[in-house]
């Protein structure tokens, strides 16, 4: 099992490190080497084998310093600078634009020079980043472990099918099929198939042994209802929907949402009119599908479990990632509903108040009069807004897809857009709630 | 004859497995046909659906997670009971005590990457377009499948009954309290009322369903368990067979398909080489 070398003073913390992070230099070494030998031999680059070869050595280099004690580490003020400029808002901005970038770029970045050069500079950072104990502490969390391998997988997984479709939307432009199509000859599953399955339960049994191996599940202390660990985290699957409660009421973050989000996957199928792009990659014959996916599986989805699971600290702090655990850390939070600001901010009146003893359809008739701007907001929000597109921008989709479909569509899409929206206007205007009726236990 | 043959040959091996060995090609497509566990297969396969870069592999890694999810958890409920007293303390004898102490940590870390592939093989089936006709209803048992995947995954994140656990399920259900009219925190709850007495509070609301009490105690631990060994793993094992039964009589793993007059997409199978 590791033994992670102990936090006690930063020194100590360095030097035992020297050993796992020699070996983990030199294995980004060999990874190198590895793709040398595939430039020359498949795809017959000698560019690119030799920035590979150098790529390696150099990192064969800093595998000999970190054992010698001298492991590549990050200034302090490069570490200063990185915490102080992320926040919820730098980096949920910051990968949003990542995946804009990504999609107009997709040409150039999906090719092996640029996009292998990305994953050696992330494994390089990753390194240096490893000998700041905070780091460290946090990515080496036993449950933390599998999520930073996600991350891996999933870029690699995004390029991978995003390189493919690459190649294939050139195919397409010129008239051929998709790489795909000439692969229609059939096999016997026998042995082809049964023989894959085979290798592959295999690969994958030696993958959690060893990693079973290496990490022991974690068990803390014995449950104990009296003592309320700071922070208290959903699994990380979850803590998505955790992160969600900071924008939303908890009926919406932890009911409403979900369910969408389940009933919206379901209904892709039925939603998506377009007949193109079965059964192969493909951006260009699919863009707006493929583009509200990705944002919403990794700029949503993706992108909150992160925050939730590495970013997040003591009182549900925001942390960079260098930045100690400092369990005194409170961001300040003023919240304000929209209500306040429309009579209070910009009326200049007081808010109406419901008199404890209305009834009935009073107390009701005043609720609706005090949230008059957040429901005349929501309606245009999600009435006005989808008809005027079906006549204009969405025309030709409203077309194709029909009434109910096209309803069904626009109003899922704008229930996940409304996620980013209020984000923002929590961190801009401390906007907490459009519409909210405590009466009822309503808010939105 | 060598050892082998005779062996494929004997009374024994015919009778088990009803064909000869699968050298040649007819005995091939018998394999698949008269084994059962095999004949979950098609007898042949399209080249394409044989491709690490088109599939990913992600549903077959998935689906061989969970046959280990399976196996451990049978070995871990062996030594493990339910209950406040002993929940803990059996967990830890497992790592302290049980000799080849490592079955806990491979149930734990297969179901973190079984949520992890059953992500990346819906990523890898969008990005194909698989949930295109005739699929479309594969792709939402496969939701189904996601959703039980992480019901399976919460479920068990709290039979080890430490801090970890209690405080996990803790925040993920209190979420419940908050669901509209029957949680007794949700919208609308106060709308539900019998002769002016409220009839969702936190003694009657969709948390206490989920718990059996009003915190975190025995009988969510008895619920979750049952759930996690019983209820669960029975709705998943029908929907997978399900699932790769519909793969199948969909037509095997997905292809491209031309659209109408083919120039959109090229000359899609007209390319076959
Ligand atoms: C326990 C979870 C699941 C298991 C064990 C599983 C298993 C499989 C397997 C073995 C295949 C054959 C192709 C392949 O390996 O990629 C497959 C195909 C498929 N899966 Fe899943 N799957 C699961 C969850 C899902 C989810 C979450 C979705 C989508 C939301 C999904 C949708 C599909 C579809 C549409 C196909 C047909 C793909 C094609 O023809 O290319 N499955 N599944």
């Amino acid at each position: 099992m590791i033994d992670w070398p102990h936090y006690a003073s930063e020194e100590g913390f360095v030097a035992g490190l020297a050993g796992p992070l020699g070996w983990y230099y030199l294995g980004v070494a060999a990874l190198n080497l590895g793709a040398m030998w595939y430039a020359l031999r498949r795809r017959r680059s000698r560019l690119e084998a030799v920035v590979w070869a150098l790529m390696g050595m150099a990192f064969a280099g800093l595998g000999g310093l970190a054992m010698s004690g001298h492991p590549l580490v990050l200034p302090e003020w490069l570490k200063d600078a990185c915490d102080r400029a992320l926040g919820p808002v730098t980096f949920t901005l910051g990968a949003m634009a990542g995946l804009v970038i990504f999609y107009l770029g997709r040409r150039v970045l999906v090719q092996p020079l640029v996009s292998w050069t990305a994953l050696n500079v992330s494994l390089l950072l990753m390194g240096a980043s490893m000998t700041d104990p905070d780091f460290a502490r946090t990515v080496s969390r036993p449950d933390n472990v599998p999520i930073v391998g996600m991350v891996y997988l999933l870029a690699f997984f995004t390029w991978l099918g995003t390189a493919q479709a690459v190649r294939n939307d050139e195919r397409l432009r010129r008239g051929q099929g998709p790489v795909e199509a000439g692969f229609t000859d059939k096999v016997l599953v026998w042995p082809d198939v049964v023989y894959i399955e085979l290798i592959g339960a295999i690969v994958a049994t030696v993958v959690l042994v060893v990693w079973s191996l290496l990490i022991p599940a974690p068990l803390e202390e014995p449950a104990n209802p009296a003592v309320t660990p700071n922070p208290s985290k959903a699994p990380w699957y979850f803590l998505g929907l955790q992160e969600m409660l900071l924008y939303f009421d908890p009926a919406v973050a932890g009911v409403v949402l979900p369910a969408l989000i389940i009933l919206g996957l379901m209904a892709i199928p039925y939603l998506d009119p377009n007949p193109r792009g079965s059964g192969y990659y493909t951006v260009d014959q699919r863009r707006f599908g493929w583009a509200v996916f990705l944002f919403g599986f990794l700029g949503l989805w993706i992108l909150l479990i992160l925050i939730g699971t590495f970013m997040r600290g003591p009182n549900w702090s925001f942390f960079g990632p260098y930045e100690p655990r400092d369990p005194h850390k409170i961001a300040a939070a003023t919240n304000i509903k929209l209500c306040e600001y429309f009579w209070a901010v910009w009326l200049g009146r007081g808010v109406p108040r419901v008199p404890p003893e209305s009834g009935g359809l009073q107390k009701l008739g005043i609720i609706l009069w005090r949230e008059i701007a957040g429901l005349t907001l929501t309606c245009a929000y999600f009435v006005v807004l989808p008809a005027v597109l079906a006549r204009t921008a969405l025309r030709r989709m409203r077309q194709a897809m029909g009434r109910a479909r096209y309803w069904l569509m626009i109003l899922l899409l704008l229930m996940m857009l409304m996620l980013p929206l209020k984000m923002i206007l929590n961190w801009t205007a401390h906007l907490s709630y459009i519409v909210s009726i405590p009466e009822y236990s309503f808010n939105l | 004859m060598s050892l082998g043959k005779k062996l494929r040959n004997s009374q024994l091996w015919r009778s088990i497995f009803r064909h000869p060995a699968p050298l040649d090609r007819r005995n091939r497509v018998a394999v698949m046909l008269t084994n059962f566990v095999l004949h979950l297969h098609s007898v042949s396969a399209k080249k394409n659906s044989l491709r690490f870069s088109y599939t990913w592999g992600m549903g077959l890694i998935t689906l061989y997670l969970f046959l280990v999810e399976v196996i451990t958890g049978v070995l871990l409920m062996f030594y493990y009971r339910p209950t406040i007293e002993c929940a803990y303390n059996d967990i830890l004898a497992l790592r302290d005590v049980v000799s080849f102490g490592v079955v806990r940590e491979v149930h734990r870390w297969a179901a973190h990457a079984m949520v992890i592939t059953v992500m990346l093989h819906m990523f890898r089936v969008f990005l194909t377009g698989s949930y295109k006709a005739p699929r479309e209803f594969n792709w939402v048992i496969g939701v189904l499948l996601l959703v039980l995947t992480f019901l399976l995954s919460f479920t068990g994140y709290l039979l080890p009954m430490d801090q970890l656990s209690m405080w996990a399920i803790t925040v993920g259900s209190n979420m419940a309290r908050a669901t509209p009219l029957v949680g007794h925190e949700g919208p609308g709850h106060q709308l539900l009322t019998l002769g002016g007495v409220d009839m969702i509070t936190s003694r009657s609301d969709a948390r206490l369903m989920l718990l059996g009490a009003r915190t975190v105690g025995q009988e969510a631990l008895n619920r979750f368990y049952v759930l996690h060994c019983v209820a669960l793993p029975l709705v998943a094992t029908f929907l997978v067979g399900l699932h790769l039964w519909r793969v199948r009589k969909d037509g095997g793993i997905s292809g491209p398909v031309a659209v109408g007059d083919g120039r959109q997409t090229g000359a899609v199978g007209g390319e076959a080489s």
